[in-house]
């Protein structure tokens, strides 16, 4: 009994003890991030955003929770009962999981696999098929286009995403997360690939399908896109997992080119601070450029979507893999290789 | 190690069952949702024999994007399926022939398999020490240094289907109108807009 508890159930409730320390702030973080949408963009429309329930509408997210799970929820008759209940859930699950692998400081990780990165992409490439079986479980018009729309657009950005990874990749010689951010402990990324930093970030738009790259759910054109039949819950389950899609992918961009957990400088002060801290602020301020790019830009023509990913994306992020590992052979830069 | 010949043991049941389902679901979407169920468990199996590099591979390149392009297709099909279950009492002989052949095909092959005689050695010496390397480092070594040829060839055979499956479905079609960016871009005021006295009266 002793044995059992010490080798198999001790380390199972360690393991979900660690999984609820990452899921519920990150379910906070999400809620206070619909708020900050709302606030970021009032103020730059010059309105105020929500003020009314709680102090400065502090307490709107959980209002608005409250508000979605007391709904009723409803199954359009000609729906696939199935695929409908599941979508959802697997776009909430997904936008989850990838937080297993993500080093939020030094030795904070979940789970520290040699493929981490490799585990962020393919999870992020399955976040299409929660948009997609939505449209077609909801066997109605404007779902289904949202969904056939979304599915091109993010099979198409994931290309110059996994020639983004690739680059990094080179420069760091691991597919390890904790590598990846320990490498930038002299410079981060962000500076040496600077036009891949850039092409990732829109990809992140894009992939996420936030503004202006939001097609699937463009309310002119489709309604709301694929989720115009849900309601209550399931309505919640997408929206709170595109928001922790949205985390997620900050966190990807913090820790490929940001430096993770590092401090911007090494010196005493700026080391003091422990790691998450730094994690945070860079997240917030990846985040903060997705929530003014929203307020900024005009949504982009479907065409014009896929002419920027196919003709532009894909064409220089090809060169600057070319060019990086070019440089790495010719300078000599290897990363410690194993031979 | 009962967790994990427990997880073997489910991942394998889940890989067979949602193969059968892939036959035998209604629905073609139901089919493709259960092979990409199918292609997660495979991928969990390559997990749990180490190669972890394959398992996320598997699912980038085939759950993440080949799937995508199935169930693209699939959704898209107007199928009607009593239609399609009409002829089955007509077509299930020939149907069962054919499968006893493939069959017994199957049977003679795996009769005849004989297993290469260094893959033992392979087996317990490999070309890299996995204890050291991780078998990312592994992979890349013997595809990128060892067989850096057989790996362009192939690479030339996937590039040359790509540019048949263009040229195939490629057509020009005459008076579409495309968005010019570089164009828009070179466009100057002097070039568009021109000013013009206008005398009272004496325009139009």
């Amino acid at each position: 009994m002793v044995e059992f508890w010490w080798s198999y159930a001790w380390p199972t409730l360690w393991i979900v003890i660690q999984i609820l320390f990452i899921v519920v702030p990150l379910l906070i973080v999400v809620a206070y991030l619909t708020y900050a949408e709302r606030k970021v963009i009032g103020l730059m429309q010059l309105r105020m955003g929500p003020n009314v329930v709680g102090p400065f509408g502090l307490l709107q997210p959980f209002a608005d929770a409250l508000k979605l799970m007391t709904k009723e929820l409803i199954i359009p008759t000609g729906a696939n009962r199935v695929v409908f209940l599941l979508a959802p859930m697997l776009t909430f699950i997904l936008a989850m999981v990838g937080w297993a692998v993500i080093p939020v400081a030094e030795g904070w990780v979940l789970s520290d696999i040699n493929v981490g990165i490799l585990y962020l992409f393919a999870i992020s490439s399955l976040g299409v098929y929660g948009i997609i079986m939505a449209g077609w479980a909801s066997n109605s018009k404007y779902p289904f286009l949202g969904a056939l729309r979304s599915a091109a657009q993010m099979v198409s950005y994931e290309v110059s995403i996994g020639f983004v990874i690739i680059t990094v990749l080179l420069a760091v010689g691991s597919l390890n997360l904790t590598d990846i951010v320990l490498a930038q402990k002299d410079v981060w990324f962000f500076i040496p690939l600077l036009p891949m930093f850039i092409v990732f970030v829109v990809s992140a738009l894009a992939e996420t399908n936030r503004a202006p790259f939001d097609l699937p759910e463009a309310e002119a054109e489709l309604v709301t896109g694929y989720n115009v039949e849900y309601s209550a819950m399931a309505f919640a389950l997408f929206f709170l997992g595109e928001y922790a899609n949205m985390v997620l992918m900050s966190g990807m961009t913090v820790i490929l080119f940001l430096g993770g957990w590092l401090p911007p400088l090494d010196i005493a002060i700026f080391n003091w601070v422990p790691g998450i801290i730094w994690f945070a602020l860079k997240v917030s301020a990846i985040l903060f450029v997705f929530l003014w790019v929203r307020a900024t830009l005009p949504r982009y023509r479907y065409d014009q979507l896929m002419r920027l990913g196919w003709k532009v994306f894909l064409p220089a992020s090809l060169l600057w893999v070319v060019v990086t590992a070019g440089a790495i052979v010719v300078f000599d830069w290897y990363p410690g290789v194993v031979n | 190690m009962v967790i994990q010949a427990l997880a073997f043991y489910l991942f394998a049941a889940l890989a067979v069952a949602s193969g059968v389902m892939v036959i035998s679901a209604r629905n073609p979407v139901h089919s493709v949702l259960f092979l990409i169920l199918a292609f997660f468990n495979a991928a969990g199996l390559f997990v749990l024999i180490g190669a972890e590099f394959l398992a996320m591979i598997l699912i980038v390149v085939y759950v993440g994007a080949v799937a995508v392009l199935f169930l693209f297709v699939v959704m898209m099909l107007d199928i009607n399926f009593a239609e399609l279950r009409e002829g089955f009492l007509q077509y299930l002989p020939v149907g069962a022939l054919i499968g006893l052949i493939l069959a017994a095909e199957l049977i003679l092959i795996f009769g005849a398999w004989i297993v290469a005689p260094d893959a033992e050695q392979t087996l317990t010496s490999p070309a890299l020490p996995l204890d050291q390397v991780t078998n990312t480092h592994a992979l890349g070594r013997i595809i990128y240094t060892d067989y850096v040829y057989l790996f362009q060839a192939s690479g030339l055979i996937l590039l040359i289907a790509m540019i048949g499956a263009i040229v195939l479905t490629l057509r020009h079609r005459p008076g579409v109108r495309r968005q010019k960016i570089a164009d828009q871009v070179s466009r100057r005021r002097e070039d568009v807009v021109e000013v013009r006295d206008v005398t009272t009266g004496g325009g139009a």
